[in-house]
């Protein structure tokens, strides 16, 4: 007797969530089909690092090292050089300038302290997240991987700036 | 019968002998319902389980001798790594021990977005303990749910703090920065939703026979075992014993919110998984109280030799800046002494020992770690059970072994 009714609980809880996950089927789908579609990024996310350079194109950062004493993992490393052409010349906005800027992706861990910690808002996260290569010495960024002006946006990501990308990317269930 | 090899200590015993009835397996480390890299080494007769030994140390990373190597601010971060589930709740452990120490008095507005952000967090790691646990025993859509309901969390710190599985987002003296703008609405929209993902839960798994049959009866661990065994969180709850540090040792303000403590007496599985369903309700009435609290303020303490001043002071001001340069390339003194602070993590008790002798560096950080000590009862809880219901204890106890091995 026991086993009967064991097996009608059985099949109704069957029943049960069979007609839950029906019932899904005409809802929008809140899986996000990348990379046909791109990927919705909070405008905080932190993805690849950005050099940033000023109106004139010349570039921010003024090697202050603060970033590498930062980073928690130790993966950037830099060179600091003089530059003692004019102004107008000049590869920084300052005499000092970082003549070698790495970041080694096989270690950054993206905490964000390099943009906290950076004085000219010269490196910020960007929001490249499709970092995989093949070798493991492509992971080494360098200035020219890094900066603004060399980087460009792959479309595989989009960024929720407005009020309105923000709902767009929250659906309705 | 078992076949001893002398002069070998006890778990070299060899017991695997064809004569024997019984038989060693070696479930784990790559085993899926392990919940990461456990092995267990089970001696089964015919199904029912002899003895269980969990192994562990497979995810070692010597996190807690890396503290010592680092700034007291850039520890923050390996925290996110230890349970990952939780890391909110980690940085709040670590953060409110260092606080404790330098003595920080923290702005109402940051403990609010804290207990906000853990409640939040707690919800998502509960999420991904009812998939595993309901895939381990056999319901596969409910992972789906669950985990469509998770991202949705994740969004939310996602926007908050700019990572979604290691934020970071407390540091000592406040937080990294304040909520972004529109977060409340989209904390409204969740918030509004979430109670009918919960029901979908319970009419999938509470309502349903079969997971009943699966889960009641087993795992059995009574009060007093479950207390000397030093369960904390959910899993003591489940056996009965009423005891949250929300409630018996309140931080960060949890002694002004209006919460029930879930409570069941089964001592088995269900009760536990009963407990964790309740706690869904319980965490989200917080969250909603929180989001009620919320009044501008700072979101920095007000201690300048430790909390980076504001972006626009410290280009702007000559003392912010050289305090700005201080922090981050020297660090800052914490005063000689040592603190244990505890809380409420999404799995038990997670306390965090920090010892100072005064430098910008910790001479030690010890984590108790809620699974580490969690874990140790399994093979109380197992002992005696058939070997299908190792997986539904092991989902039981909600481990994570980064916590677990740290």
């Amino acid at each position: 007797m026991s086993i009967i009714s064991d097996i009608i609980d059985s099949t109704k809880a069957i029943i049960k969530g069979m007609s839950i996950t029906l019932a899904q089927i005409p809802k929008e789908k809140w899986t996000v089909q990348y990379p046909d579609d791109p990927v919705t990024l909070q405008p905080r996310y932190r993805g690849q690092h950005l050099l940033h350079v000023d109106e004139l194109g010349r570039e921010k950062c003024v090697a202050c090292f603060l970033c590498a004493a930062a980073c928690p993992s130790d993966c950037i490393y830099i060179i600091a050089d003089d530059d003692p052409r004019p102004e107008e010349e000049r590869i920084g906005v300052d005499e000092r300038y970082a003549k070698i800027y790495n970041i080694d992706y096989g270690r950054c861990i993206f905490c964000g302290y390099c943009v906290e910690a950076c004085p000219k808002d010269a490196i910020t996260h960007g929001y490249n997240f499709e970092l995989s290569v093949y070798t493991r010495a492509d992971l080494l960024k360098t200035k020219d991987d890094l900066l603004i002006t060399k980087q460009k946006q792959s479309p595989n990501y989009r960024v929720a700036f407005s009020d309105e990308d923000v709902d767009s990317e929250y659906k309705e269930i | 019968m078992s076949v001893s090899t002398q002069n070998l200590p006890p778990q070299f015993e060899v017991v695997d002998s064809p004569l024997d009835s019984q038989m060693t397996i070696s479930m784990g480390p790559q085993h899926p319902s392990t919940h990461g890299v456990l092995r267990l080494e089970l001696v089964l007769d015919g199904e029912s389980v002899v003895k269980c030994t969990p192994d562990i140390g497979y995810l070692h990373t010597g996190m807690e001798k890396l503290f010592e190597y680092k700034k007291y601010q850039q520890g923050i971060v390996i925290t996110d790594r230890m349970d990952y589930l939780n890391p909110l709740g980690n940085n709040l452990a670590y953060v409110m021990a260092v606080e404790k120490l330098l003595g920080l008095e923290i702005p109402e507005r940051a403990q609010t977005i804290r207990v906000l952000m853990c409640e939040l967090q707690r919800i998502a790691s509960h999420m991904v303990w009812l998939g595993t646990h309901a895939l381990d025993i056999g319901a596969m859509t409910v992972f789906f749910y669950c985990f469509r309901e998770r991202e949705k969390i994740l969004n939310l710190i996602e926007a908050a703090s700019g990572g979604r599985l290691t934020p970071s987002y407390f540091r000592i003296g406040g937080l990294m920065m304040d909520l972004p703008a529109g977060f409340e609405r989209r904390l409204k929209q969740f918030t509004d939703n979430f109670p009918d993902a919960v029901d979908t839960f319970n009419t999938l798994l509470t309502g349903n026979t079969i997971f009943q049959k699966r889960t009641q009866n087993v795992g059995i661990i009574s009060p007093e075992d479950a207390i000397d065994w030093g369960l904390t969180g959910p899993s003591l709850r489940g056996s009965g014993v009423a005891l949250d540090i929300r409630r018996a040792n309140p931080y960060t303000g949890y002694e002004n919110y209006d919460f029930e403590i879930p409570v069941e007496g089964d001592c088995d599985v269900w009760s536990r998984y009963l407990v964790r369903m309740r706690e869904l309700g319980e965490s989200l009435k917080i969250v909603k109280q929180a989001a009620a609290r919320l009044k501008p303020g700072s979101v920095k303490a007000d201690a300048p030799k430790v909390v980076l001043p504001d972006r626009e002071a410290m280009k702007t001001h000559m003392d912010a800046l050289i305090h700005h340069f201080l922090i981050v390339a020297e660090g800052f003194d914490v005063p000689k002494g040592e603190v244990y602070h505890p809380i409420e993590a999404s799995k038990g008790e997670l306390g965090c020992y920090v010892k100072s002798d005064g430098g910008p560096k910790p001479a030690r950080v010890h984590f108790r770690g809620p699974s580490f000590v969690n874990l140790s009862a399994l093979p109380h809880m197992a002992e005696g059970e058939m070997v299908a219901d190792v997986v539904a204890i092991i989902g039981s106890i909600d481990i994570v072994l980064g916590e677990i091995d740290r």
